[in-house]
């Protein structure tokens, strides 16, 4: 079942949640909804649902080429999953997950024992079957969650909508569950959309990933393409770690912060303010200048946990950089707290002021 | 620019149930009420003035505003005590107290009134050691106030729990660290903090105490000029078909409700900007 | 319904150490100033009560309460109390409904509109009634023309009993179904359920603590209600006269045990109501605690 969006706009009385948006999820896809808070990301995701209504006019809903814009939530047949579970609490997990079956109209309705198997299934699906008698409040964050999960697919919906279903959760759950529910969607291959502000959870898990930003898509592209291959000086500051350097453009060449450049992009009659943006692993550190751009840092803190090596360095006019290097090049260096050393840029961004606005 | 009366929600009934309550509360609240104002706008202000000014009406005022004022104030200190008694002291029969604080609440004006008659009567089991002292609480003002303290006693006590019961034991535990005696922290750090929900439970209080009527007429004796309270007046007004008379008196009554309802809303208000309070 | 026994509490409770406690003289002192206060303002007219009735021995206790007009009194109250507590659950529920699950204009309005019968007094509450259906009032020519008794007969009791009680379950209802959120019911609006179905299953079960407490508080003040019904009833006996209006002819006619007989039922009803009361407030705390 696909989804397309088109042409969606929404308003909270005058504060503009979504302008003129459109997006197109194919069958069996997972697509993750990326953004800040307030960019607009669960209201689109609500209203792709029918739980809340576009401004009118404004555009249309399709799921699976039928215009749905105007059908109620319950006829959609969208499983919503919410961010805080909203599961029954005055129901057994059986009877939650069983409740989309047993509200239907009597002639749509299965027979008892159909819906019991059903729900055994599901609950075997998500590895809760010994928890069926149990009330909602006796669950773990991450129990609960996975049992609103089977909810929503119990009425094999078209698609499944999750509003960023493990915000509520800690760290070491937060990453079983979304590989879990990376497995869970390669077994079923229901058209799937994540709202979700944790971009590692976004990268990791959908085949495609839609930036968002105050109301608006940035970008649309597979994880890789949009962490290697920002569109735009948003989504670069966005999608993991970046240094940023203030200054401007002259001409043929940039001059932002500590360094100098040759600058190859459009030129501009006038000098324009700029900004250079630049990951902490596209670096080289050096003990001493070796011709190419860069500028003096000082060492003020290294942490060696994990993969790689984190430097924190201040440049002379104090501004922070963040370097990322391999171990074997940190020893080789043999760098310490206080040393003076010379870093140099292997691949810049810059972004000019008037280009984005 | 459109003005928009609701925001759209997916959850059904929203129309029926408002209908449904504003025609209910029209029918039941507001009408009569509107022929209550049409009465008042009816009035003349020489017949608001005389009617408002007679002598005995004066001296019901008096009582009402009084006696409520004394009873709400006694409400304050004991209920107070009270509250922080259940709230912080471990003692045999607590939880029965604290259940029976709400008695007033439960039990009807008419047996408060009858009952407290009883014990203090000059027969009475209290009445009966008061009465060699020259204290005369039932058929006296005292007796009014005696009522009108049984009446309030609820709502200090329950404004004040909650808060009691939110109250950091950090903040006490800094206070005696820092070399505070006891007495000192309760003045200085807890008092304060209590201060608005102190206020709001007086003010609850004494606005109940105003509007009493069942548990009064027992005790008071009703005598003109000494122990009548103002509902009794309006209701005599009626008796007589002084329509008009009882609307000014009511008026007056009514105006010094609001303006305490306003006072006790801007009270929580305050006490809220302090303090999150669940809702009674 | 006062949320009360917050984790915060039970922190408070379990943290005395010497720093955060008075000494035992001055707790002792404290406990007993609390203590006579309350007997004396409390536990004294209860038992009051039941002295007076049972003064007599409990012959004349039977006896008195067996009277045909008490009867008619107590009838008159129960069925009172039927009509109302009903009607304003259903108020209760209607209101906090679309007052805590929606957002629209006036909103406020409506929910200070509600609390409008504890601004005013009981007996200001009945003059209302008898200014608009009374004989000299609005609508009293019209209602004598067409033999309608309103004022001075059953439905101008129920009328003054229904004003004096209908904000009882809003008010406990309105905070909880806020505190509750909408998540819920959108989750079974999602799943295909109706509006019926989604208020029957998901709604009610949730309430339901609430809704028995705000029953109890209504019903309290239905059948003990006096000064609105004394403004409006006429006090004819046996025919418009309630439990505590009863209580006031007998009392005023000297008749002693047969008034505290009459109260003592209703200081029963009132007990019952303080022990439902806790025990709803019980299970409310319970399923916070859990949930």
């Amino acid at each position: 079942m696909s989804i397309e969006v088109q042409h969606i706009s929404k308003h909270f009385g005058t504060f503009a949640a979504l302008k003129d948006v459109s997006l197109n999820v194919a069958t069996g896809e997972l697509v993750a909804l990326l953004g800040p808070s307030g960019s607009g990301k669960t209201t689109l995701l609500r209203i792709i649902s029918g739980l809340e209504a576009s401004d009118q006019g404004s555009g249309q809903i399709l799921l699976h080429d039928e215009d749905v814009t105007s059908q109620h939530v319950g006829t959609r047949r969208v499983g919503f999953v919410f961010q805080h579970y909203a599961l029954f609490r005055h129901m057994t997990v059986f009877k939650n997950i069983a409740f989309g079956l047993q509200v239907r109209p009597r002639k749509l309705r299965p027979a008892r024992h159909q819906i019991r198997k059903k729900v055994h299934e599901l609950l075997e699906l998500v590895q809760l079957d010994w928890l069926a008698d149990r009330y909602p409040a006796q669950l773990s964050g991450g129990q609960r969650q996975r049992i609103a999960l089977a909810r929503a697919l119990a009425i094999e919906p078209k698609v499944l909508l999750l509003d960023e279903p493990f915000g509520a959760l800690d760290a070491k759950t937060r990453q079983e569950l979304r590989r879990w529910l990376r497995r869970l969607h390669s077994e079923l291959h229901v058209t799937s959309v994540l709202v979700t502000h944790d971009q590692e959870e976004a990268l990791e898990v959908a085949d495609r990933v839609v930036i968002t930003n105050a109301g608006r898509i940035e970008q649309i592209g597979t994880p890789e393409e949009v962490f290697h291959h920002p569109a735009n000086e948003f989504v670069m500051n966005f999608v993991g770690h970046v240094n940023v350097f203030h200054g401007r453009v002259e001409g043929d060449r940039a001059f932002l912060g500590p360094l100098e450049v040759e600058y190859s992009g459009q030129r501009h009659a006038t000098t324009k303010s700029a900004r250079g943006l630049i990951r902490p692993y596209d670096i080289d550190i050096e003990t001493q200048a070796n011709g190419k751009p860069g500028f003096k840092a000082t060492v003020r803190h290294i942490n060696a946990a994990g993969p790689q090596v984190k430097i924190d360095l201040t440049t002379d006019s104090g501004e922070p950089v963040h370097v990322e290097l391999p171990h074997e090049r940190f020893q080789a260096l043999g760098l310490v707290v206080g040393k003076m050393v010379f870093v140099s840029p292997r691949e810049i961004n810059v972004f000019v002021d008037d280009e984005r606005r | 620019m459109k003005i928009c009366f609701k925001q759209r929600s997916i959850l059904p009934g929203f129309g029926l149930a408002l209908g449904f309550t504003l025609v209910y509360l029209s029918l039941i609240a507001l009408i009569p009420l509107l022929g209550l104002f049409l009465r008042t706008a009816e009035l003349t202000w020489g017949q608001f003035w005389a009617t408002v000014t007679d002598m005995r009406v004066l001296a019901a005022y008096r009582l009402s505003l009084g006696a409520s004022l004394i009873a709400a104030t006694i409400n304050l200190l004991f209920g107070a005590t009270v509250a922080w008694v259940l709230v912080r002291y471990r003692f045999p029969g607590r939880r029965l107290v604290d259940a029976l604080i709400d008695l007033p609440f439960a039990l009807p004006t008419a047996v408060a009134g009858i009952s407290l008659t009883a014990i203090y009567a000059e027969t009475g089991w209290i009445g009966r050691y008061l009465e060699p002292l020259h204290i005369k609480v039932a058929f006296a003002p005292l007796g009014v106030v005696v009522a009108l303290t049984f009446i309030g006693l609820p709502f200090v006590v329950r404004t004040l729990q909650p808060v009691l019961e939110d109250l950091d034991p950090e903040v006490e535990e800094a206070a005696a660290s820092l070399g505070a005696r006891r007495g000192q922290t309760v003045r200085r750090v807890i008092l304060p903090e209590l201060w608005p929900v102190l206020m709001t439970g007086f003010a609850l209080a004494f606005a109940r105490a105003l509007g009493e009527y069942g548990s009064i007429v027992f005790i008071s004796g009703n005598m003109p000029m000494r122990t009548e309270i103002v509902p009794l007046l309006i209701v005599m007004k009626l008796e007589q078909f002084d329509y008009t008379g009882a609307t000014a008196i009511a008026v007056v009554m009514l105006s010094m409700s609001f303006v305490l309802l306003l006072a006790i809303n801007l009270l929580q208000w305050w006490s809220g900007q302090r303090h999150c309070v669940m809702q009674p | 319904m006062q949320i009360r026994g917050s984790w915060n509490h039970r922190c408070a409770i379990a943290r005395k150490t010497a720093a955060t406690t008075e000494s035992f003289a001055v707790r002792f002192l404290l406990i007993g100033i609390a203590m006579v206060f309350i007997g004396l303002f409390l536990l004294a007219p209860l038992a009051a009560v039941l002295a007076q009735a049972f003064g007599d021995g409990v012959g004349v206790y039977w006896s008195s309460l067996r009277d045909s007009d008490t009867l008619a009194a107590i009838r008159l109250t129960l069925l009172t109390a039927a009509i109302a507590v009903p009607a304003n659950l259903v108020f209760g529920i209607a209101a906090s409904w679309a007052i805590a699950k929606f957002e629209f204009l006036g909103k406020s309005l409506l929910t200070t509109l509600i609390d409008l019968p504890f601004a005013v007094s009981p007996v200001i509450s009945g003059m209302i009634y008898v200014l608009f259906f009374g004989l000299h009032g609005y609508l009293g020519p019209w209602l004598s023309a067409h033999n309608i008794e309103i004022i001075f007969a059953v439905p101008g009791i129920v009328l003054a009993t229904v004003f004096v009680t209908f904000p009882f379950v809003a008010r406990e209802l309105i905070p909880l179904m806020q505190a509750q959120g909408t998540e819920e019911e959108e989750a079974a609006l999602s799943l295909g359920a109706g509006g019926w179905q989604t208020f029957l299953r998901v709604t009610l079960p949730n309430i339901k603590w609430g809704v028995l407490y705000g029953v109890i508080l209504c019903n309290a003040r239905a059948m003990g209600e006096f000064g609105a019904v004394s403004v409006i009833s006429g006090h004819i006996r046996g025919l418009t006269n309630t439990m505590p209006l009863h209580v006031e002819i007998l009392y005023n006619e000297y008749n002693f045990v047969g008034a505290f007989a009459v109260a003592s039922l209703l200081t029963l009803v009132a007990l019952i109501t303080l022990v439902l009361k806790s025990f709803a407030e019980w299970k409310f705390k319970q399923e916070l605690r859990v949930s």
